[in-house]
């Protein structure tokens, strides 16, 4: 089964690449972006078939690693 | 004193931090990651600057999952002493031995250069050799050294004596312009300035000295 997290920072935190890249979208002329947050798409193949299951185990991959919870957020989606 | 410098894949400043220790008196010995055990009656423990394991999901995230660092978390459970600068600090955040994170700098730079700090603490043998309120200047090395704490958090570590130093001006973002900040029990220190890089007149500074002299001091006594 295939697994995707996404990786956020919490939005409290500010976020100094995404307001680096709203910046340069800006001096490109693209008008009206009044924010940008940038994070990271991690994607897993797991041999695990039972979408519960699934779900709990990529959870605890999330607490443990994948993701800081003092600052980032985590959503994940599975492919089913 | 004995000190045990732990190095990982991507460490560079492992040997800087030993010599730093071994002038100062204490017995050194590196320890490779993939150890999973601490040598004897080890006082403390440095965890080193560098780009471990390449900075690769977030500084310091992997090997604060990696085999040694399982003895780091339990050799400070039983109340002993641990050092992490730079890197080493980041590690330290993600094995949750010290509060907070560290986010990339605030202007996106990697910032090398020498900085003032103010001593904000000489209540702890990492500290006992300066004074509180005392300038001291250290060379910085980073791209993720800005240290983002919740309010809560900041106000608990102000009202526990917690904070080790700040910069004296606005470096890279840092909640109240944090650099350093102390464990509950105040035997675990994480910075990102590096005092082991200053330790000899060549370095263009001798400011770490202190903390590498008070620490092998106050734990010989201990």
């Amino acid at each position: 089964m295939k697994v995707r997290v996404d990786v956020m920072l919490k939005s409290g935190v500010l976020d100094p690449q995404g307001e680096a890249v709203r910046h340069a979208l800006g001096s490109l002329g693209f008008e009206g972006v009044d924010g940008v947050r940038q994070g990271k798409v991690i994607e897993l193949d797991l041999a695990e078939t039972d979408p519960d299951k699934a779900r709990a185990s990529v959870t605890e991959m999330c607490e443990k690693l994948l993701a800081n919870t003092v600052i980032e957020s985590y959503s994940i989606s599975l492919d089913t | 004193m004995k000190a045990a410098v732990l190095v990982f894949p991507g460490s560079n400043c492992d040997r800087d931090m030993a010599v730093a220790f071994q002038r100062a008196g204490a017995q050194v010995s590196m320890v490779w990651h993939k150890d999973d055990h601490l040598p004897e009656d080890t006082d403390i423990v440095g965890v080193p600057g560098g780009f471990s394991f390449g900075d690769y999901l977030r500084c310091g995230a992997i090997a604060a999952r990696s085999p040694i660092s399982r003895s780091l978390v339990a050799h400070a459970g039983r109340g002993g002493y641990v050092l992490g600068i730079c890197n080493g600090f980041q590690v330290l955040t993600e094995t949750g031995l010290l509060p907070g994170a560290l986010m990339r700098n605030a202007d996106l730079k990697f910032l090398c250069k020498p900085i003032d700090l103010t001593v904000e603490t000489a209540d702890s043998a990492f500290t006992s050799g300066y004074v509180r309120g005392q300038r001291i200047t250290l060379p910085v090395a980073h791209h993720e050294g800005n240290y983002n704490i919740d309010p809560a958090t900041l106000t608990q570590l102000e009202a526990e004596d917690r904070v080790a130093f700040r910069y004296t001006d606005d470096l890279n973002g840092s909640t109240d312009r944090i650099a350093g900040v102390l464990s509950g029990n105040r035997r675990v220190l994480g910075m990102m300035p590096h005092p082991e890089r200053a330790v000899d007149a060549a370095h263009g500074g001798t400011d770490g000295v202190a903390m590498f002299r008070s620490l092998v001091e106050s734990l010989v006594a201990a």
